[in-house]
């Protein structure tokens, strides 16, 4: 029996095989799973992805016996699901579907309080529980708690599924493809107060997905399935990148994993260049024109905080005035260290002066982020994609479990004085331009 | 062919009493045939391949035109209530079996497959779930069978029984119009107010089916 009073259980599919036979076979039959063995540590998300009729469903459907399994053993808590009374089994653990499923019927509140009240919650806890949950999804329940299904959007209604899985705080979630059926600009935006949430949550999450870029952002872990249900791979998203185990595993992550890599890095796993620094206040000097004499022209006026002010070009100071006097051009980007290389990238791209200014959360200068520091991490990943699936990779990413990121302050005036690194800018603009999607809310294991 | 409203208005404990016996009539056999099609339709439901036989059967005892049911049945169970529901149970059956089918296979499969994997036991789900969301078909079929069902009663006025039907046979024996007519205006009567009524109970049961997008 799983301890009620924790919150999430471990998972273990113990050499789990599903065959059907032609009698099973009938139309949306989900694929096969063969000898599928893998373990998910208690708080964790495991993110089950590979194309159609690889089993991911399948194997996600065992966990609640919708589909019993031909052979092999499902241990939650190290406890046989088998061996569980079904409905018991089933109210102990959250179940969020493609399509949702809300029930047309009933009002929200009522949907949300479903398994509270199979569970023989009174009314009246039902509906705080009720309340309190649309709530954490974001949802005011003044508005929405007495409303039906179908006067709600497509993304509200994927909030109130989750909320209705999460109702009698069950320590393990089933979500197949929980976000699938929205538009790509509200997917993005659940998945980020998702992993916003499940910091706080900590349930163990089994994830089914077909889309190797959600399997990378939502996962702890990722296993890469394969058609005919064997699992591929299985391990954390970084290590997936880095090292395919197998052909098949490098095309479905795609020729762009070093790409792809770049949303799981974060701007504090890069090593910073310090930057010339003068305050305000003071005159420009010989030494301030040497030290700008490098690659990168600009000097950064900060205040007496060590907060940025202004970069000034080098070609603008002349020695012995004012600083304040001198023309230049407002200190932007702004960077949080927990930002995803892919959104400083994309910022940097746009920006006049091509370096993103690091602050922590009193807005002191930390260091400066430049798109050739990002083009040396993608140059590492190219290396390891040439020895392909032994390759060591990169540094591979690690251990920030800390949220709520997101990228620095507002973007620069486009149409920078800064010639752009065409070298550089070629796989930003190739790949994932777009981006800014403002983010951080990861818990990685590393 | 003028209307005799000092007829009418000498006898309108008589229309009533018609009138009353009418709507018994109907709601017995919609009654009776929408729990035999209730339990029948489950069955076909639950159990896909009774429901090609059930339909069938339902669909031969439709056929059977009404004047020849009353004949076959008149030896066995006489001029009787009995013999009159028989017959008018058994041409409810096709109309409420096939709604109720299709009124569950409407459900939709989403909301079943949540229903179960968040621990509904099969009889709480079709309680809860199922049975609510399949009650619009069913009750549009009930509606049908209904004033289906008034018109057949009629009928059995020439079994003895037939509420405004004996109304209407009679002033049809003696020419004797006025009855005739105040038997099809109650009749029409009777079907609009039976068919509003059941409007209303459904759109008392299924406040979310009014419910769009505010």
């Amino acid at each position: 029996m799983p301890d009620p009073a924790r919150r999430a259980a471990t998972v273990a599919f113990e050499h789990v095989t599903k065959h059907y036979d032609r009698r099973e076979l009938k139309r949306g039959t989900p694929g096969a799973v063969n000898d599928l063995s893998l373990a998910v540590p208690a708080g964790k998300i495991c993110v089950l992805v590979g194309p159609s009729g690889c089993g991911k469903t399948t194997s996600l459907k065992m966990v609640n016996r919708l589909i019993e399994p031909t052979a092999g053993r499902i241990l939650l808590d190290g406890e046989d699901a088998a061996a569980r009374d079904l409905t018991e089994l089933r109210r102990g653990i959250g179940y969020v579907i493609q399509q949702v499923g809300l029930f047309p019927h009933e009002t929200i509140a009522e949907n949300v309080a479903t398994v509270p009240r199979l569970l023989g919650w009174p009314a009246a806890r039902r509906r705080e529980r009720a309340e309190e949950l649309l709530g954490l999804v974001g949802l005011d329940p003044a508005v929405y708690a007495g409303r039906y299904p179908v006067q709600l959007s497509g993304g509200e209604r994927q909030r109130v599924g989750v909320a209705r899985a999460l109702a009698a705080d069950p320590p393990i979630m089933l979500m197949d493809e929980p976000f699938g059926a929205v538009d790509p600009i509200v997917r993005e935006r659940l998945q980020d107060e998702f992993l916003r949430l499940q910091e706080s949550l900590a349930k163990t999450i089994l994830f089914v997905t077909h889309d190797i870029d959600e399997a990378i952002k939502m996962g702890d872990l990722v296993a890469v399935l394969a058609e005919g249900g064997a699992l591929a791979q299985f391990g954390p998203p970084a290590e997936i990148l880095a090292s395919p185990a197998s052909p098949f595993v490098a095309r479905f992550v795609g020729s762009d994993r070093g790409l792809k890599r770049l949303s799981l890095s974060r701007v504090a796993d890069l090593e910073l260049l310090p930057p010339v620094t003068a305050r305000v206040g003071t005159t420009a000097t010989e030494e301030h024109r040497q030290a700008l004499a490098g690659t990168f022209p600009w000097l950064l006026l900060v205040d007496g905080m060590e907060r940025p002010v202004a970069w000034i070009a080098r070609a603008d100071l002349r020695v012995g005035t004012q600083l304040e006097s001198v023309p230049s051009v407002p200190a932007l980007p702004l960077l949080d260290r927990r930002a995803t290389l892919k959104d400083a990238l994309s910022i940097l791209l746009d920006a006049d002066v091509h370096a993103g200014i690091v602050v922590d959360r009193t807005r002191r200068v930390l260091g400066l982020v430049t798109v050739a520091g990002i083009a040396g991490l993608l140059r590492e990943t190219a290396q390891a994609d040439g020895t392909d699936g032994t390759g060591t990779g990169g540094d591979g990413t690690g251990g920030d479990g800390t949220g709520g990121a997101s990228t620095g302050a507002g973007r620069a005036d486009p149409g920078g004085t800064e010639p752009r690194d065409p070298a550089v800018d070629a796989p930003g603009a190739g790949g994932h331009g777009a981006g800014g999607h403002g983010t951080g809310a990861t818990g990685r294991v590393g | 062919m003028t209307i005799r409203w000092d007829w009418i208005a000498g006898n309108v404990d008589e229309i009533a009493a018609a009138t009353l016996d009418h709507l018994v009539l109907t709601l017995i056999a919609v009654g009776v045939g929408f729990a035999l099609s209730l339990v029948l339709g489950l069955a076909a439901y639950r159990w896909r391949p009774l429901y090609g036989p059930i339909a069938g059967l339902a669909g031969l005892l439709y056929t059977i035109p009404s004047l020849a049911l009353f004949a076959i049945l008149v030896p066995f169970t006489g001029l009787s209530v009995l013999t009159a529901e028989i017959g008018l149970v058994s041409y409810t059956l096709l109309i409420l079996v096939r709604g109720v089918v299709s009124g569950l296979d409407a459900v939709p499969r989403d909301a079943v497959e949540a229903a179960t994997g968040m621990g509904y036991t099969a009889r709480g789900r079709l309680a809860r779930v199922e049975l609510p969301l399949a009650l619009p078909v069913i009750v549009a079929a009930v509606r049908l069978a209904t004033v289906t069902t008034i018109g057949l009663v009629m009928v059995t006025a020439l079994i003895g029984e037939g509420g405004l039907g004996q109304l209407m046979l009679r002033g049809f024996n003696r020419s004797f119009p006025t009855m005739v007519y105040v038997g099809v205006v109650a009749s029409v009567a009777l079907a609009v107010a039976l068919d509003l009524a059941l409007v209303g109970l459904q759109r008392l049961l299924t406040p979310w089916a009014r419910a769009r997008a505010a």
